[in-house]
């Protein structure tokens, strides 16, 4: 986990969230550093993860995983963390992927885990492989109802977007997942291109409350630079090359 | 260019080339000059003749003696797959200096063909879409394209019969499969996906594209496909296939053809997606910054494998020119 990160969002892995829905979404970059990142914050916080990973083997989330100090495989042999690995085609049926979800979650009596953890990286991914736009929104509903409201967990899930995206299927499920998020993290490229020492910017959206449309969210932008082991947050304009 | 590193960050990726004849044509031609097994699949024309057209190499004279004398030797005992360790102990590493270019088939003469013992000094596994079809009726696996589920039955095949996956504890060294999937996502392949406004089944390609992912995930190999021209019309503004065998002197424009929403899931999907746009025809033509040069080659993403950080060199501006015979990509400290 980035310790800037956590700062940011005023976040401890000592006393972790409940009953959180989180959208990652990424536009022209590769947002799944925060993915990385709230793996390892979770895990590091006790909690019981369900990993859906429909686009990376296990293999590099666990290597990029022990740069960050936590070992994917320890966890899973612990029974900590169970991952499905999508490319492996466990991930065609929906409704088979909710009662995965559900059952590998759902508390057995001798756990002493902290609080249940859905992370999705990343739903996209569904529409790509045939499933409507309506039956991945249902399935995110009924993971978020069982998860978020019945076991007291959070949910995290990383949504692909592109400006003037011509994909209507992908924007509908991210126009309907923004607004039922707590939180929201949108890391976006430069529009200015490539860039040596940022390279990118985040945006992080506090909803406060998603009942009362007329109360504004908390935006606060931040630019960032990914490392090896770290990924660093700073001031738009204060990047340490600059000062 | 560090064509080396493309296909080899964590042992797969897969590549998305738009116009992609050339820089396919350059992996091909690596593949073999490093002694890695191919997977030629087409259903356009037939993997042999493509190999058969492959340009020659260019190496220096050390290296392509090295070359002859191990082909000359593989051709007599080709079923003994242990001469592919001799190639390792004598050539270096890939993804080292830059003079290694020339060791690597990274140069080629566009007017020379490959000579047959070099070009049949590694195995070659082809799949020609026609011929395919013809042996058994159509079959539905992966519920996707008949077509399509016929080719990952193939690849799939191959990795495990030759151990690409790690499953033959016999073979120690380790060699790695090339897969060159031309114009994929084109009618040729029965997919109506990129000349439909209502494709008949607009998740066939991306479907296949995922199956392939995971194939390539789990095996020694690295995969290159081209797409139609109109498919990449999103990435490049006036985009023109330019095939370098067969008509040096004439560019083909492609009318554009919207299917955006299927690029930019087909882009997600991929490691690394590359495009070629050529100078000829666009105001850049006379622009004296590319004046030696016939094209741009666009990096439109590259892999983030196993790591946090990307492999971003300095610059990701790429020009490349025929010159000649002479076909060479540059960035802007080696050239323009």
């Amino acid at each position: 986990m980035f310790a800037e990160l956590n700062e940011l969002l005023g976040a401890s892995p000592e006393s972790p969230d409940a009953g959180k829905f989180t959208l990652l979404r990424d536009t022209r970059t590769d947002g799944s550093f925060l993915v990385h990142h709230f793996l390892s914050f979770y895990l590091r916080a006790g909690c019981k993860v369900c990993f859906v990973a429909l686009l990376q083997s296990f293999s590099h989330y666990n290597i990029v995983a022990q740069k960050l100090g936590v070992s994917l495989a320890a966890a899973k042999e612990r029974g900590q963390l169970v991952f499905l690995e999508g490319l492996n085609g466990s991930a065609s049926d929906l409704r088979a992927l909710f009662d995965f979800v559900r059952v590998s979650l759902t508390p057995a009596g001798r756990d002493s885990w902290k609080g249940p953890v859905l992370l999705v990286d990343d739903l996209s991914v569904l529409l790509s492989l045939g499933a409507a736009p309506v039956a991945v929104l249902d399935f995110i509903h009924y993971c978020r109802a069982s998860v978020c409201y019945q076991l007291k967990g959070n949910v995290v899930v990383l949504v692909h977007s592109n400006e003037d995206s011509e994909d209507e299927e992908n924007e509908l499920v991210v126009n309907s997942l923004r607004h039922h998020s707590d939180l929201i993290l949108w890391a976006e490229g430069l529009a200015t291109g490539f860039c040596k020492d940022v390279h990118g910017q985040i945006k992080i959206i506090k909803r406060l409350s998603l009942r009362q449309a007329a109360k504004q969210d908390l935006v606060q932008i931040y630019q960032y630079k990914i490392q090896d082991r770290n990924v660093t947050f700073f001031a738009p304009g204060l990047s340490a090359a600059v000062l | 260019m560090n064509v080396g590193q493309f296909g080899f960050s964590g042992g797969a990726a897969v590549g998305i080339l738009g116009g992609g004849v050339a820089v396919g044509t350059l992996l091909l031609i690596e593949g073999i000059v490093c002694g890695h097994d191919l997977f030629v699949a087409s259903a356009k024309e037939h993997p042999d003749n493509i190999l058969k057209e492959l340009p020659a190499p260019l190496l220096d004279d050390t290296h392509r003696k090295e070359l002859e004398d191990e082909a000359a030797a593989k051709s007599e005992d080709f079923q003994d797959s242990m001469k592919i360790a001799w190639r390792y102990q004598n050539l270096p590493k890939m993804e080292t200096s830059p003079t290694t270019y020339t060791k690597f088939g990274h140069y080629y003469d566009v007017s020379k063909k490959m000579s047959p013992e070099l070009r049949q000094s590694v195995k070659c596994h082809s799949f020609y879409l026609h011929e395919e079809l013809s042996f058994e009726p159509k079959m539905k696996a992966w519920s996707m394209n008949s077509g399509y589920a016929r080719l990952l039955q193939s690849i799939q095949r191959i990795i495990s019969q030759e151990g690409f996956d790690g499953s033959d504890p016999q073979k120690k060294q380790r060699n790695v499969l090339r897969i060159g999937i031309q114009s994929l996502g084109s009618v040729l392949w029965g997919d109506d996906v990129c000349c439909s406004d209502t494709p008949e089944d607009p998740h066939s390609l991306t479907k296949f594209l995922y199956v392939l992912r995971g194939l390539l995930r789990k095996s020694l190999s690295a995969c290159i496909i081209t797409v139609p021209a109109h498919l990449m019309q999103v990435m490049c503004d006036k985009f023109y296939l330019i095939d370098i065998f067969y008509r040096l002197n004439m560019l083909l424009p492609y009318t554009v053809c919207q299917n955006k929403a299927i690029m930019e899931r087909v882009t997600n999907l991929s490691d690394m997606v590359v495009g070629l746009e050529s100078f000829i025809g666009s105001e850049r033509e006379t622009n004296p910054l590319y004046k030696d040069y016939h094209g741009l080659v666009h990096v439109h993403q590259i892999p983030r494998l196993n790591s946090l950080i990307c492999d971003v060199s300095d610059t990701k501006d790429l020009a490349f020119r025929l010159k000649r015979k002479l076909f060479t990509i540059e960035d802007d400290e080696n050239g323009f």
